[in-house]
């Protein structure tokens, strides 16, 4: 039992760095459908320039709110010089740009920063909290925590302000959006600003679990990819849920079975799932017209 | 002059004649050893880009398929006494298994939703190559032992030059004949639109798994011959990043262009192998590059530069 918990909790906190970036990924879809791989190295960019940051001298929750400021500079560049001047091109051209955008941010954070592993000092120490037999680090539940609020503040963004609600009629509809006189290139771009600054709180709250470096954008971009598709892609609910399961997934695999084999538990269960649901858990049935 | 050049395999001797003459400026070995490597990955991507320009079927695992090649012809002759050349051919006709097998659930799926399915299997071989110790080597990889062919073992960056440039074209004019017959029709029909297809009766499911056997295929060749080039084989390719590469190839270069996926190949073989002057800025530089190709040159570089002096004639 304690080892349940125990992988549940571990689950949880992978899951929900997981869930944020699949959340990101679903915003940009929604608003422009475009498929962003640059979404992980938003996740290093927040992490690596709080840790230079804080080399730098500079306290950490400033360094943080700069980290963050930084990335959201970096993703509205990535919308205005890479995605926007390609408008109308297909699906794939689109994600080999942001392919093309995630090898250059990570080149630059090789040049800027450096090739080694970092770590950030956790919020509330290192002792890890007993509960009912199982250790469980404050930095997981500070994880948790700033995943929920980040959550909840995304949704009463879209669900009770005027640009929330620009932006959800844009990702239905955006030919209808313009017509009603919504500026649909600023709210692409506006999304790919809560996407980049999404990533960066992900990266920070994370750092000092799973430390950092210039290359961790990669496989959070597969897995949070892989996590939006779970949960049905355009769904922010399914983004969320599909982000946890996969961080619970891996957890269970990695504690009962085999922490080798534990991706390939986690993609052989999204597998099975698509072959079952061809749409994700939450994704909305579509009508192809001919 | 127009009717030559639209002629569907007006790209083979042109090919061809590049083939032939670029040795003529190969300074060195390695030179040598760089050529064959783009047509080893040119004949890959050639393999996607029927999948993804000609049928439309996205495919982020098809590193996987090399994979299985690369390893059959290391494992066969080291661990099983298998001869490296049958290794090749039953790594080939493994690969087209895997991929029938895998085809006929995933292929269902459309669009991103088959981009992450294809995703998952190349990471799922991905991730037994890396756990196999015993058989694959693990992370440190393999060596792999020399093609010998009649008692004449195969040597020598110049020599498989030679043996990838004749695959390569092989390849390609089998590609090009494929895109213009009846099953080409029927895929770029699907293509277009799967419910369109099937209402004038091409038999949806059965034409996408038919290409997607054929592409595992080239991609397995290509996975032999890159791991036989080598002489030593690591789980790296068939990871996702060389999954990535390969659509970036198709991409690249145009899809649906056989002459464009050497292109590509060429462009992210050679342009590594050159950036590394530039040291630290090497990635920079080469994600700049990507960008700009895909902003400028949107329907990839030799469809734009064809459709451009086709007009100019």
């Amino acid at each position: 039992m304690p080892e349940l918990l125990q992988f549940t909790f571990s689950g949880l906190t992978v899951g929900a760095v997981y869930a944020l970036v699949a959340l990101g990924f679903t915003l940009i879809y929604n608003a422009s459908d475009v498929i962003n791989f640059a979404q992980g190295e938003f996740v290093m960019l927040g992490g690596m320039t709080t840790v230079f940051l804080g080399l730098a001298g500079v306290p950490l929750p400033l360094a943080a709110c700069l980290a963050i400021v930084l990335t959201v500079i970096v993703g509205l560049a990535l919308h205005r010089f890479a995605i926007e001047p390609a408008r109308g091109a297909s699906a794939v051209v689109l994600i080999i740009i942001t392919i093309g955008a995630s090898i250059f941010l990570r080149g630059a954070a090789q040049v800027v920063f450096d090739k080694r592993f970092h770590s950030l000092p956790s919020w509330f120490g290192n002792d890890p909290i007993r509960f009912g037999g199982a250790a469980i680090l404050p930095q997981s539940l500070v994880v948790l925590a700033g995943a929920v609020m980040i959550v909840l503040l995304l949704w009463v963004f879209i669900d009770r302000t005027l640009l929330g609600k620009a932006i959800v009629a844009t990702a239905a509809n955006r030919l209808a959006a313009r017509l009603v006189g919504i500026n649909t290139r600023r709210i692409v771009g506006l999304s790919f600003a809560i996407s980049a600054a999404i990533g960066a709180v992900a990266g920070i709250l994370i750092a000092p679990i799973t430390l950092t470096s210039y290359d961790v954008g990669t496989l959070l971009a597969l897995k949070g990819f892989a996590a939006a598709m779970l949960g049905g892609m355009g769904s922010a609910l399914g983004a969320v849920v599909g982000g946890l399961l996969l961080g619970l997934l891996e957890a269970f695999a990695a504690g009962y079975l085999s922490s080798q084999y534990k991706d390939a538990v986690a993609f052989l269960v999204i597998l099975a799932v698509l072959l079952a649901m061809p749409r994700g858990l939450f994704g909305r049935a579509s009508v192809e017209r001919v | 002059m127009r009717t030559i050049l639209e002629h569907r395999l007006a790209s083979i001797p042109v090919m061809t004649v590049i083939v032939l003459v670029l040795p003529l400026l190969f300074p060195s070995g390695y030179y040598y050893r760089v050529a064959a490597l783009v047509l080893v990955f040119a004949l890959a991507a050639i393999g996607l880009n029927l999948l993804m320009g000609l049928a439309g079927q996205v495919s982020l695992g098809h590193a996987g398929f090399m994979g299985i090649g690369a390893y059959a012809v290391a494992i066969g002759p080291a661990h099983l006494g298998v001869p490296s050349w049958l290794s090749f051919i039953l790594g080939a006709a493994l690969s087209a298994l895997v991929a029938y097998l895998v085809g006929r659930p995933i292929l269902r799926l459309k669009g991103h939703y088959l981009a992450v399915a294809t995703l998952g299997f190349g990471l799922l071989l991905a991730i037994v190559f890396n756990n196999e110790a015993g058989l694959t080597g693990g992370p440190d990889g393999m060596p792999v032992p020399r093609l010998v062919l009649f008692a004449w073992p195969l040597r020598g960056p110049d020599t498989w030059y030679w043996i990838t440039a004749a695959s390569f074209l092989i390849g390609a004019t089998l590609a090009l004949n494929l895109i213009e017959s009846p099953t080409g029709r029927a895929l770029r029909a699907i293509h277009d639109s799967e419910v369109a297809a099937r209402t004038l009766g091409v038999d949806v499911a059965r034409k996408k798994l038919a290409i997607f056997v054929l592409s595992a295929v080239y991609a397995s060749v290509a996975g032999s011959y890159f791991a036989l080039l080598n002489g030593h084989i690591t789980p790296d390719i068939s990871g996702f990043l060389r999954s990535i590469e390969l659509v970036a190839m198709v991409v690249l270069g145009g899809m649906g262009s056989i002459a464009g996926s050497l292109v590509g190949a060429a462009l992210l073989v050679v342009l590594p192998q050159t950036l590394t002057v530039l040291h630290d800025y090497e990635h920079m530089v080469l994600g700049l590059i990507v960008m700009a190709v895909m902003i400028f040159l949107r329907a990839g570089i030799v469809p734009t530069v064809a459709n451009a002096l086709v007009r100019r004639i």
